[in-house]
């Protein structure tokens, strides 16, 4: 092997400390955020940067009180469920269709499917026919519109066409149908790439707000990355007023609870299940960046 | 008997409508279409559908009014573009400025994954690996909500810190510092990109040929010269096909990234055609002007994407699709 001289070392120590510090730049605003949620006003205010200090949970209680919050929750939890069984089933379905050799004009539909990620009409038309259609302020918008995406169709695709075509034609002489086999078959055999799209798409569904900032203007539907939104522009007085009016005939007092307690605390909330989930993403990072690539 | 039948019935021109029509092979193509046609009009409707909204860059749209009784104007709205009607070259400016400084950053990552690929250690590369995609999977208003929390002017840390340290006499505002915004948002892309993108240089490394390596530690090629002879060149194909991506994207920044760190002091510089189309579409009621940017725009990104995929084909013998 090379033998290392001292100049090495020292470009091999700078490579790391590179690394290393971009690294901590990646993970500490997250960091920084956590911490100062667990930590009293007062010590915010003098800087919070390693660990917590004052440790208080007192962010998060008053939060209870902040109705909003649990409807975004839940409004939120609903778009990721539906949304992702919806475009998964969808698209794999689509993906598992165009391979079959029986279907006619084969090529024709899946380039049918294929043109439409490359051509968008834009913002407008689209918000306009979401309108005709009834969309707006419908929590249906969230879960329909994308239901199949062009994208997944051909990872499935191309995933669905190295799967032995024995298995599909034993099958189909035992005389399973198109659905049995999709279901009984090829879903349990695409294992790998339906669980790589149902958590990417999943992460997807928990992060898009854009849909309620053009069309949802009802409270009740609002998603919580929206709610944080517009709590952060508004420094948190929505949050603040709400937990006040509870709280005042309690006589509590909240001058202890900062805006940037409660927007840290909320920004914990929201982040958290992307968090849980990214363990489990790892695995699919590689079957990931190919939607991640050609989505740009 | 049914054979003969059969070759008749397939052939070209025999009777429609008659029973010897319905052969196995066609009943079964046909109950294969109904399968896939409720998907087929699913998509007619969401992505073939709006197109026919273009038709509202020609004319002075109307709410409630039917799209044949539209006051038909031509190419009014695509000429107004150009004609220093509010800040459409203002927008244009930001938007390639933006789209630029972030082609100009598309080697970070690359580099980045060289770099991992030095780490000997695999539990240290595979850590710096996570954390550094972590990023990539949070949305734009947790990115702002982060930043925020860092660089507000009351609380956040780097102003306390700065002032702590006595670098500034009073605190500092980044994310209203108009003169910053362009270079400050590119670095804000690259911190939540960069360990993502460097994934699939990583998958790319993994299918260089090892003997190559092997063959210039034979000749005794130093560290520098492996990377620059055999790794960067391993490594040009996956950046290029990425990188005519991006230049086919060159007008769509995104709405999200822009829109959320808009504040009046550096929306001037931050205004992105996607956040533009949005403002004067959605707030102002422009209908008309709002389609013939979004539809500008969209035949600008596919005109670049095919000439990408020709330029491809010329050079690489493959089409990037």
């Amino acid at each position: 092997m090379e033998k290392l001289t001292a100049k090495d070392h020292f470009l091999k120590g700078l490579n790391l400390f590179i690394l290393l510090v971009f690294t901590v730049a990646c993970f500490y605003p997250l960091y920084y955020i956590f911490i100062n949620a667990f930590s009293s006003a007062d010590a915010i205010v003098r800087g919070v940067y390693l660990i917590p200090s004052e440790f208080t949970t007192v962010y998060f209680n008053s939060l209870l009180d902040y109705s909003s919050l649990f409807n975004s929750v839940f409004i939120s939890t609903m778009r990721t469920v539906f949304g992702t069984i919806i475009t998964v089933l969808c698209s794999t379905y689509l993906g598992y269709m165009v391979t079959r050799k029986d279907l006619p004009f084969r090529k024709g539909i899946y380039r049918y499917i294929i043109i439409t990620m490359y051509l968008g009409a834009g913002l407008i038309p689209w918000y306009i026919l979401m309108k005709d259609l009834g969309f707006k302020n419908n929590f249906l918008l969230y879960i329909i519109p994308g239901a199949v995406n062009a994208f997944d169709v051909v990872l499935v695709k191309t995933y669905v066409e190295s799967i032995p075509p024995a298995l599909e034609e034993s099958a189909e002489i035992d005389g399973a149908g198109v659905l049995t086999i999709f279901f009984k078959l090829i879903i349990p055999l695409s294992l790998p790439i339906v669980a790589s799209l149902t958590i990417f798409s999943a992460v997807g569904q928990w992060n898009t707000w854009s849909d309620n900032f053009y069309l949802v203007s009802d409270p009740k539907l609002c998603t919580l990355q929206y709610l944080l939104y517009k709590c952060l522009q508004s420094n948190m007085s929505n949050v603040t007023n709400s937990i006040s009016n509870i709280r005042d005939s309690a006589a509590s007092n909240h001058t202890n609870i900062t805006p940037t307690g409660l927007q840290d605390a909320m920004t914990v909330i929201t982040v958290l299940p992307i968090l849980v989930v990214y363990p489990f993403m790892q695995k699919y990072f590689t079957k990931g960046i190919m939607l991640g690539a050609v989505k740009g | 008997m049914i054979d003969i039948k059969r070759i008749q019935s397939s052939s070209a021109g025999s009777t429609v409508g008659s029973s010897s029509f319905f052969t196995d092979k066609r009943r079964n193509g046909i109950k294969m279409l109904l399968l896939v046609l409720p998907f087929l009009i699913f998509i007619f409707i969401f992505s073939y559908l709006p197109l026919l909204g273009w038709s509202y860059a020609f004319c002075d749209y109307k709410v409630g009014v039917s799209i044949f009784k539209q006051h038909y104007v031509g190419l009014k709205y695509f000429k107004m573009m150009f004609s220093g009607v509010g800040n459409f070259t203002i927008v244009l400016r930001n938007t390639l400025v933006l789209s630029g400084l972030g082609i100009l950053c598309s080697p970070v990552p690359v580099i980045f994954a060289i770099m991992l690929s030095r780490v000997r250690n695999g539990k240290v590369a595979k850590v710096i690996q996570t954390v550094t995609s972590f990023p990539n999977f949070i949305s734009w208003i947790l990115v702002y909500a982060l930043f925020f929390a860092l660089f507000n002017t009351n609380d956040g840390a780097v102003n306390i810190l700065l002032l702590k340290m006595h670098l500034i006499s009073e605190p500092t505002n980044i994310l209203a510092n108009a003169d910053a915004a362009w270079y400050f948002q590119t670095a804000v892309g690259i911190w939540k990109g960069t360990g993502w993108s460097a994934i699939i240089y990583i998958a790319a490394m993994s299918g260089i040929d090892q003997e190559l390596y092997d063959a210039a530690d034979v000749d005794g090629a130093g560290s520098f010269q492996k990377i620059l002879h055999i790794t960067v060149p391993g490594l040009l194909p996956t950046y290029f096909v990425l990188l005519m991506l991006a230049i086919a994207n060159i007008l769509n920044n995104g709405f999200d990234h822009y829109w959320v760190f808009q504040n009046s002091l550096v929306t001037d510089r931050l205004e992105v055609l996607d956040t533009y189309i949005y403002r004067i579409g959605i707030q102002s009621l422009q209908y008309s002007f709002s389609t013939a940017m979004g539809m500008a725009k969209s035949l600008v990104s596919v005109l670049l994407l095919t000439f990408a995929n020709r330029l491809s084909k010329v050079f690489r013998g493959e089409s990037i699709f």
